[in-house]
């Protein structure tokens, strides 16, 4: 694998975010053994979790016995540097998320969270799954999108920019081009 | 007896009077048909110095940094003064604001101060509200509503959902309808509306309260022709897109590949 500067620290971490949102189901899922192992497996040595208002706590462990270390919060200011030294995002739905991870070309499995009422959100997740941007999972699938991931042909996402709004909405109001 | 001396004029005021009704209803429908035939018209020439008022309606957490982001493009010479409402249950989004109109005076050496005011606006009704109180908070969400509108009467109003935005804009129709301001509103669907949109959205592109109504997917502007495709307005300034994406290259194990995400290219 390529990564040469996590490869120096010797840590690859996954950083796994609920947001501002409760999201006990994924919690507990990446604290399964079988999620753990299968982590273990493609070659991840921390697992670092923000769970958020979630009441679930995942079981600490600092991986001196050659398993996965895992280590959690609630909420953090730093959520970017988080993001930045992480190898590997696992996400909750939210467009904030997905959108600050892909932008700093992260790669990400976003976790669509199935009690949700009104789940418009997995439509984002699924559109850009189909591009190819990130991998779109449930918690139950997990474990299988971990083990069959292929992280080289994931797409780098190109950031977009509001300048096409400001332009037509400086027309439509008659302001001259500039 | 004293019915009939007075016939002529008995007879005729219930006519009058009906005719008077029909005749305001006539005026009332006649002056919405010209508002929506005139709604989405660019409007004429105007000088590059000319000033707008401006209503920005903040949403929460996505929608708020969306509009941020549209923000941080739009020339705020412009669009001044500027005017910020968001849910009075939202206190991040006007912070948010706040923080963004700082920057931007620090940014001016002083010489003209940046003219914005924050306010906050009911809900209507709060997620898990019964519908039997949700009555009379709809009824005092609008009165307030009203009430900020009459001292705004903004000439620009941008949104991007959620709910918090619907009356406003409605207020805002009614005004033109009336007579008392008339006010271009831009509505920006949210990115992640891929297939369908939001309620807002719907609402305000059936019924023809948008002027300009922006999506950020091809698909949906495929299905609301309307509406004016834009890409996505989620950005990150060009050094830091550059460096990420080196650090990309060299940091994880994503290859640069052919891009399909029909994204406007900078």
């Amino acid at each position: 694998m390529g990564d040469s500067k996590d490869g120096v620290k010797g840590k690859r971490v996954v950083f796994v975010t609920v947001g501002t949102t409760c999201f006990d189901a994924l919690v507990k899922v990446v604290d399964s053994q079988q999620v753990k192992d299968e982590l273990l497996r493609r070659g991840f040595s921390n697992l670092l979790i923000q769970m958020g208002r979630g009441s679930y706590l995942p079981t600490k462990s600092s991986g001196d016995d050659g398993s996965l270390a895992v280590d959690y919060f609630t909420f953090s200011s730093s959520i970017a540097d988080h993001l930045r030294s992480a190898s590997l995002v696992i996400s909750h739905a939210g467009s904030g998320s997905i959108f600050e991870t892909l932008q700093l070309g992260k790669p990400l499995i976003v976790v669509v969270n199935e009690d949700l009422m009104d789940n418009h959100q997995s439509e984002l997740a699924e559109e850009l799954a189909e591009r190819r941007h990130l991998y779109c999972a449930r918690p139950p699938t997990l474990c299988q999108t971990i083990a069959g991931m292929d992280l080289k042909s994931l797409v780098p996402y190109s950031p977009g920019d509001a300048t096409r709004v400001a332009k037509l909405i400086n027309r439509y109001l008659g302001f001259p081009e500039e | 007896m004293e019915k009939n001396t007075g016939c002529p004029f008995s007879n005729l005021s219930p006519n009058l009077g009906i005719t008077c009704f029909i005749a305001f209803i006539t005026v009332i429908l006649v002056r919405v048909l010209y508002v929506i035939y005139w709604t989405g018209k660019p409007l004429n020439k105007r000088s590059p110095q000319q000033t707008l008022s401006t209503l920005i309606v903040l949403g929460s957490g996505g929608h708020t940094a969306e509009m941020i982001n549209l923000l941080l493009v739009l020339q705020k010479d412009r669009f001044t003064p500027r005017f910020y409402i968001a849910a009075a249950t939202d206190n991040m989004s006007l912070q948010k604001a706040r923080v963004l109109e700082n920057s931007w005076a620090d940014s001016q050496s002083g010489v003209e101060r940046i003219s914005a005011e924050f306010m906050q606006i009911y809900r209507s009704r709060e997620v898990g509200q019964s519908y039997v109180t949700s009555v009379w908070t709809t009824l005092v969400a609008t009165a307030h509503a009203l009430w900020l509108m009459i001292k705004i009467r903004p000439q620009v109003v941008l949104c991007n959902g959620p709910g918090t935005c619907i009356p406003l804009c409605v207020i805002a129709f009614i005004f033109k309808v009336i007579g008392i301001r008339w006010s271009s509103i831009f509505y920006v669907e949210s990115i992640a509306r891929v297939k369908k949109l939001s309620l807002s959205g719907l609402l305000l592109y059936k019924l023809q309260i948008a002027d300009q109504f922006f999506v950020q997917w091809p698909q949906l502007q495929r299905k609301y022709p309307r509406a004016h495709y834009v890409g996505c307005l989620i950005f990150v300034n060009k050094s830091c897109v550059s460096e990420s994406i080196k650090a990309q290259q060299a940091d994880t194990d994503i290859v640069q590949t052919q891009d399909q995400l029909p994204n406007i290219r900078t």
